[in-house]
């Protein structure tokens, strides 16, 4: 387990470099109206979906969370979960829901976001149990933010040669992400600085409020007039396929990476619960001794 | 339009935040290692 980080390092390093290349070379096509500009697209939209990814996974995981307090609330969610995957999947291929999809946008898509509910929701159970869950929940929280934030820095510098202006005020796609950011970016404070016992169901909490800003996100496009460029993927987009080769490839190079600053982040964090467990066991002893000291005077006085 | 400057500002902006993020990960470990040998040795 200890080499095996290192190796995946080095080898993400090497993807990553190769994306790189690509994403620059001359084999992939330039833009025939913004120029070599839009190759920002190569790291701004798999940092976008990776950061999307992120939040999904740490609501699942805070859903999980909040479900593992109670038994019975364990097995309630697991039926909810179970019946959203399978009624959401056959809805989507029926002609009334069909209608109500945003043109261009493939039910069989839709389809497959949804069944990733249930299979992420029993994955997650399984592997990671009682405490983990919000371990991972933080650790996705932060990542994502990261991941975020590289959205939100170079979707302006990409925007000021295309648009000639670094941000749309009242963009639903610009807002809703910086939004999203926002959220966030509050639920990392809640869990830094609250000490309450009941942070962690707090922070769960919103994190399940916090991810319902995600479809906004990712449908405002469809939904609303927006400056934002419609999708590359999925809603009936006009991209290049070998555009959309590097795009994939890319977006497979950042999950990798993804991962990687995940396990640290997890292992991060299981040190820094030792390390509290170990500074409230320092207290407990001095407070045992401190109390057995006390024993005598107390007695004496009675 | 020397549009090419927002390319490279783009790339290297998204490497700074990851490095950035990547040395409060590495900081955060060493304190946390080194507060973790030092309540070990004061048992």
């Amino acid at each position: 387990m200890k080499r095996l980080f290192p190796i995946l390092s080095v080898l993400t390093a090497i993807f990553l470099a190769y994306t790189l290349y690509l994403a620059l070379g001359k084999d992939t096509p330039t833009d025939a109206q913004q120029g070599d500009v839009y190759r920002i697209i190569y790291y701004h939209v798999p940092s976008a979906w990776t950061a999307f990814l992120l939040f999904f996974i740490n609501f699942i995981a805070s859903i999980q969370y909040l479900a593992s307090k109670k038994p019975s609330t364990q097995a309630a969610a697991k039926w909810v979960v179970i019946v959203v995957g399978v009624v959401g999947v056959i809805a989507c291929f029926l002609p009334p829901v069909q209608k109500l999809l945003p043109v261009g946008m493939r039910p069989s898509a839709v389809a497959t976001t949804v069944l990733l509910i249930p299979i992420f929701y029993f994955l997650i159970g399984k592997f990671f149990p009682g405490d983990s869950l919000d371990v991972l929940a933080v650790t996705t929280a932060e990542v994502g933010v990261v991941f975020c934030t590289i959205v939100l820095v170079t979707g302006p510098i990409w925007a000021r040669p295309v648009w000639g202006i670094w941000w749309a005020p009242g963009d639903i796609r610009l807002t809703s992400t910086l939004v999203l950011w926002l959220i966030y970016v509050s639920y990392l404070m809640l869990r830094r600085f609250s000490n309450s016992a009941q942070t962690q169901m707090l922070a769960a909490a919103l994190a399940v409020f916090g991810a319902l800003d995600v479809p906004l996100v990712y449908f405002s496009i469809w939904f609303f007039r927006t400056q934002h460029p419609q999708p590359v993927i999925g809603g009936g987009g006009s991209m290049d396929p070998r555009m959309l080769h590097v795009l994939v490839i890319s977006w497979m190079a950042f999950l990798c990476f993804a991962f990687l600053v995940c396990w640290s982040r997890f292992r991060l964090e299981l040190l820094h619960r030792e390390v509290e467990a170990a500074h409230a066991m320092e207290s407990l002893v001095g407070a045992g001794v401190a109390a057995t000291a006390s024993l005598p005077l107390n007695r004496s006085s009675r | 339009m020397n549009a090419i400057k927002f390319l490279i500002a783009a790339y290297i902006a998204t490497w700074l935040i990851h490095g950035v993020y990547i040395g409060s990960l590495v900081q955060r470990f060493i304190r946390l290692r080194r507060e973790l040998k030092e309540l070990a040795k004061g048992k």
